[in-house]
């Protein structure tokens, strides 16, 4: 019961305390709360600021981590593209030099050859000398025959003067005019008078003008000989005493023209063919119709044209020569027979010309 | 004249042979001699007559006919155009067939005569199949026949590649090939045209001469005694040369360029002018040929056409061929100028002439634009007009430059002072040059 006493005694200085200590309390409640927060903020502020300072320090160390990684990356990157062109400009370059040295031996070799540009023009110059040398060695050739045939020609004439002028031949009494006694030695034209035979009455020959030239080409080795008529008695000659012939008759028989067998005609080197075919030519030179002489009656009736032997073919005129020129090769053929026609021809077409009579002009 | 050509019409159509034959023959020689009378020939109706009286003739009778016509075509194409159109070119053909050369002869000869005109008339006689009949003419062993044959095919071949395609496909050049070997001059000449007429056409045409192995045959042909075989052997190797580099390399492995220059040099006229238009194809197809016509000494001959010849078209032509060998490379413009050929090319290119100005300018501008070789420069500096003389300005400005001795030398001759006296328009090309000559000489003595 003390305590309650006591409790009591105090009791209304509680009221009071309690009032103020109340009141005291809301006070200092602002001042308390303002110091409660400013405490309480900065207390918030440093751990904050520890947790700041935290977070950066692991953030500093992450981005340290990461950067010096990247930069190791990149260096990496780096000096493997530097090792890369270092190689590739190495690469190249060794490339050029094969490549100068292709090119150069290329061209020199295949484009623009200097060596064998020389050779072949110093070849060009000693083939020219070749070919001038035998051009050279023709033309003179060619010189030589002229002027032994022109020397011939004049042999010939000199021979046949000689022949005819025998008479001026010196005899033992009279010396000729080439045999004149004040020359040391006859004029060599005596001594060919005294070779030459006289010429006989009769000119077996007719020299054409044509045969000099003719007679060197090979294939055609007789001159074109005029047909010589039977040359006339002279005139006014007296018939001479005696029972003798008629003189064109002795003439005629004295100097008939040979003509040969075929064995005499044909040489004696060539074959029996090669003589053949020389009779064959020459009948079919002179040959000079085909058909043989036609009655008067018969002169206009007789229209119809005989194609000679080059142009008839089998079945009437060939057209080669007129329609087509190329030749047929059948080896090339690929069949025997023409070719069939697989489609069957068109039904109208067929009737083309035949649907009118012939008096309509269409067939 | 035309009351004989009525007298003789109704004589062609006489009983006696002998008596148309004469008329025949008269009718052909009036024809001949005029061309008035070739026209009276015809109006007067008698070609029709002719061509009526065909197979029962004999020779006389066909080759006086044969006559006829080649007396009248031969004046001009309108009257050669009358003669196939009545007809005749059938008959002409059969006579080709026949058994006497001489009639053979006498229708070839009209044929060519009619082909000659133009390339209508040509074709129509080849479409009267005339060509095979005249390859086998070609092959009989009369001369004449062989040579009026040949000028034939060559008149036919000579108007179009067409034509000359059907005388080849006829097989007329191995025979002709073969002909080059004969000894007559006249029949060389027609072989050596026709062979020439065909292959100047077309390269393929070309090649098939070439392939009938007339090298080196045809080379012998050109040391003929005979002028115009000469000429047309030349012509012969131009219409093959020209066509493409190749065939240009064969005539020169051939020896064809030394046959040729050898050619020119023994000739004198017109006959050189088909080998100097050879010298200058084969030039211009490559630099390596003109070399090679250097090299064989093509160049003196050339240079003795340009002077001695005294008409324009063959001067003409050799200035052209040298300018063709000259202007591939400096090597060739001085081969060119060590002939000492400049100052007469320059002289001819002055004088008044008219029609060979242009080429003269191109040749002496192809030859100058290459040419490094100053000695022979010099001389045309003191005579050049002022388009040719920036030529040569513009060379000594490339050279001089370089070459010390080339300016002393410059300097002593008197060019220098020859440069200075030159006025040009500032800023022109010839004032550059000049400009490039003044700076390679200190300045007293440009003053």
């Amino acid at each position: 019961m003390a305590a309650l006493a006591r409790l009591q005694a105090r009791l209304s200085g509680l009221r009071e305390e309690y009032f103020r200590r109340n009141r005291s309390e809301d006070e200092d409640r602002k001042i308390e709360y303002k110091a409660a927060v400013k405490i309480q903020s900065w207390f918030r502020g440093c751990r904050v600021r520890a947790y700041l300072r935290y977070l950066n320090k692991m953030v500093i160390f992450i981005q340290k981590w990461w950067r010096g990684y990247q930069s190791r990356r990149h260096f990496r990157k780096m000096v493997e593209t530097a090792y890369f062109i270092m190689k590739m400009n190495f690469y190249n370059e060794m490339a050029v030099r094969i490549q100068k040295r292709w090119r150069g031996y290329y061209v020199r070799k295949y484009i623009h050859n200097y060596y064998a540009l020389k050779k072949y023009l110093e070849a060009i110059s000693v083939n020219n000398e070749i070919v001038r040398k035998k051009l050279q060695e023709y033309a003179e050739m060619k010189e030589n025959e002229k002027k032994k045939k022109d020397l011939e020609k004049k042999e010939k004439e000199k021979k046949y003067q000689a022949r005819k002028m025998h008479y001026l031949l010196s005899t033992e009494q009279i010396a000729g005019i080439y045999n004149s006694p004040f020359r040391k030695s006859p004029d060599p034209m005596e001594l060919l008078l005294q070779k030459s035979k006289p010429l006989s009455h009769r000119r077996q020959q007719i020299k054409s003008p044509f045969a000099y030239e003719l007679y060197d080409w090979p294939t055609c080795k007789r001159p074109p000989t005029f047909s010589t008529a039977q040359p006339l008695p002279p005139i006014g000659r007296q018939k001479p005493q005696g029972p003798f012939r008629d003189t064109a008759e002795v003439l005629q028989q004295r100097y008939k023209p040979l003509e040969p067998t075929l064995r005499v005609a044909a040489s004696i080197n060539s074959p029996l063919q090669k003589a053949r075919e020389e009779m064959k030519r020459e009948e079919w030179r002179n040959r000079i119709h085909d058909n043989e002489f036609l009655p008067f009656s018969s002169y206009h009736k007789n229209e119809k044209y005989d194609p000679s032997i080059h142009r008839s073919g089998k079945y009437g005129q060939e057209t080669y020569g007129i329609k087509h020129f190329r030749e047929v090769q059948p080896k090339k053929w690929v069949a025997d027979k023409d070719f069939q026609t697989v489609l069957p021809s068109i039904v109208l077409f067929e009737k083309f010309g035949k649907t009118y009579t012939r008096t309509g002009q269409i067939v | 004249n035309s009351g004989v050509m009525s007298l003789l019409r109704p004589l062609l159509l006489d009983v006696i042979p002998t008596i148309q034959q004469t008329a025949a023959l008269a009718l052909g020689r009036l024809a001949n001699y005029n061309d008035d009378l070739a026209e009276a020939v015809v109006k007067g109706d008698i070609l029709p007559q002719l061509v009526c009286s065909l197979s029962d003739q004999n020779r006389f009778y066909k080759k006086a006919a044969a006559f006829v016509l080649r007396a009248v075509g031969k004046h001009s194409p309108q009257l050669a155009q009358a003669i196939v159109q009545c007809g005749a070119l059938e008959m002409l053909v059969i006579y080709l067939e026949d058994f006497d050369p001489g009639v053979k002869e006498a229708a070839s000869w009209a044929l060519g005569y009619i082909a000659r005109h133009n390339s209508e008339l040509s074709q129509a006689v080849v479409d009267a199949g005339a060509v095979p009949l005249l390859v086998l003419c070609i092959q009989e062993p009369e001369i004449a026949l062989k040579r009026i044959a040949a000028s034939t095919l060559s008149d036919i071949s000579k108007h179009s590649p067409e034509l000359a395609q059907t005388v080849v496909d006829a097989g007329a050049i191995a025979y002709l090939a073969q002909m080059i070997l004969n000894p007559d001059a006249k029949l060389k000449r027609q072989v050596l045209s026709a062979l020439s007429q065909i292959a100047k056409h077309s390269v393929d045409l070309a090649e098939l001469v070439v392939e009938a192995e007339i090298f080196p045959v045809v080379l012998t042909c050109l040391k003929d005694s005979d002028e115009y075989v000469k000429k047309n052997g030349a012509t012969l190797i131009r219409e093959i040369a020209k066509h493409t580099p190749e065939l240009s390399q064969l005539t020169v492995n051939a020896g064809g360029v030394a046959a040729v220059i050898d050619c020119i040099g023994s000739c004198r006229g017109t006959v050189r002018l088909p080998g100097i238009m050879m010298l200058g194809y084969v030039a211009a197809h490559s630099e390596n040929l003109s070399m090679a016509v250097i090299v064989s000494k093509g160049i003196p001959p050339l240079c003795a056409c340009l002077i001695e010849e005294h008409e324009d078209h063959i001067k003409a032509a050799a200035a052209w061929a040298l300018g063709q060998v000259g202007r591939h490379t400096p090597e060739h413009a001085r081969a060119v100028a060590v002939a000492n050929v400049l100052p007469t090319l320059l002289a001819m290119y002055t004088d008044t002439h008219s029609s060979e100005d242009l080429q003269m300018k191109a040749t002496l501008k192809n030859i100058l634009q290459k040419c490094t070789y100053l000695p022979a420069l010099e001389p045309l500096l003191h005579d050049a007009p002022p388009n040719i003389m920036k030529h040569i300005i513009g060379q000594f400005s490339k050279v001089l430059p370089h070459d010390s001795k080339a300016r002393r030398l410059f300097v002593t001759t008197g060019g220098l002072k020859k440069v200075q006296e030159i006025k040009a328009e500032p800023g022109s090309l010839l004032q550059e040059y000049i400009n490039t000559i003044n700076n390679c000489y200190p300045e007293e003595i440009v003053r």
